[in-house]
């Protein structure tokens, strides 16, 4: 089974868009912001074949040296954000080629993964969905904490993962099953119906959901922009 | 601008729908193309626009009127490519930007009076 490369973008933002019947469409646009691929990582030597992409554009004197050789090594400018995405044999890339965003094709599902907005040490109600205490009946302070943890004696304890406060969101997070609703290949947009998780301007991983299969049409081994610019 | 903005503003554009001039407080008939099965006619929705919401691309207007004696409210996408057109029937004097007094009210308190003094060629300048 072929594995196809994800994508790494930048979120943008919501708005929406009106199909061919003029339904609306509430959509998230991401953008690829010169995604190429800055590595690779084969069988015979690493173990495990993937590639490493990069986004965006790194000032030289914020990168360390140790990454400069790396950069140098792929003959690319210095990317802001490098990840790895695990492909198959067949869907392997070369190093300096860059990625499009007609990699994906409208109508096709995708994953998208990101790192969540952080809400900070939130109560049992916003983090759970706890209903919290009676607003009276002699309730005094408590209005928005939790019940009971748990038994009497015997267990007399609290079993682990007990839902309580603590931090919430700014963890990774996977929205699965997201439609691709259109691609922009001249913008390098890609419009995915709904929300996707993280803030405006943070970077998202996309790529073929799992859980669907992925269209004939889609590019094998990947969308590549025409004009591969190999920058020094 | 940025580019989210610029894409919003090329769906403006792409779409090309005709918008008069109109606030709240105006009588507007919103013509609005429905789908019976498989035929499309186009329906014609009139009454008093009670408040605009700018946000560009996202832009929508609400329309109340009352029909067989039950208030109806109507929310629009002010680009929508469903809206055959727009065409403003009276001009009404208001000083407020959302009328939602209108929904407690009935007969002859829910009167807008007609503004005298509109210039189509000084809006559109």
């Amino acid at each position: 089974m072929t594995k196809r490369t994800g994508l790494l973008a930048t979120k943008l933002g919501m708005t929406r868009i009106f199909d061919d019947a003029g339904k609306h469409i509430p959509v998230t646009v991401l953008q690829l912001d010169a995604c190429q691929v800055v590595g690779v990582r084969t069988k015979d030597v690493d173990g495990y074949v993937a590639v490493q992409l990069g986004v965006g554009k790194a000032k030289v004197k914020n990168v360390s040296q140790a990454m400069r050789g790396h950069f140098a090594k792929a003959k690319l400018e210095p990317k802001k954000k490098l990840v790895e995405f695990r492909v198959s044999d067949n869907a392997l890339l070369e190093v300096g080629s860059e990625l499009s965003a007609s990699h994906f094709v409208p109508g096709q599902y995708v994953d998208v993964s990101s790192t969540s907005i952080g809400k900070g040490f939130a109560g049992v109600m916003k983090r759970h969905n706890f209903g919290g205490l009676r607003a009276t009946h002699g309730v005094s302070v408590s209005h928005r904490s939790h019940g009971s943890t748990g038994q009497r004696q015997d267990p007399g304890r609290v079993f682990k993962n007990k839902k309580m406060a603590g931090h919430m969101g700014d963890r990774r997070v996977t929205t699965l099953n997201l439609k691709v609703v259109a691609i922009d290949a001249e913008q390098n947009l890609i419009l995915v119906k709904g929300a996707v998780p993280g803030a405006e301007g943070a970077y998202v991983q996309i790529r073929d959901a799992i859980k669907c299969a992925v269209p004939k049409e889609a590019p094998l081994p990947a969308g590549l922009k025409a004009t591969g610019n190999q920058a020094a | 601008m940025n580019v989210l903005e610029k894409f919003n503003q090329q769906q403006i554009e792409k779409l090309n729908a005709k918008v008069p001039e109109f606030e709240p407080g105006d009588t507007v008939c919103v013509n609005v193309r429905v789908v019976e099965g498989t035929r499309e006619r186009v329906q014609a929705y009139e009454g008093v626009c009670i408040g605009r919401k700018n946000a560009g691309f996202n832009s929508s207007f609400t329309v109340r009127k009352i029909s067989y004696g039950e208030g109806v409210e109507r929310i629009f996408a002010l680009y929508s490519p469903r809206l055959e057109s727009i065409v403003v029937v009276r001009r009404g004097a208001v000083r407020r930007a959302k009328l939602y007094y209108l929904r407690g009210r009935r007969g002859k308190s829910a009167r807008i009076a007609e503004r005298t003094d509109y210039n189509a060629a000084s809006k559109s300048a």
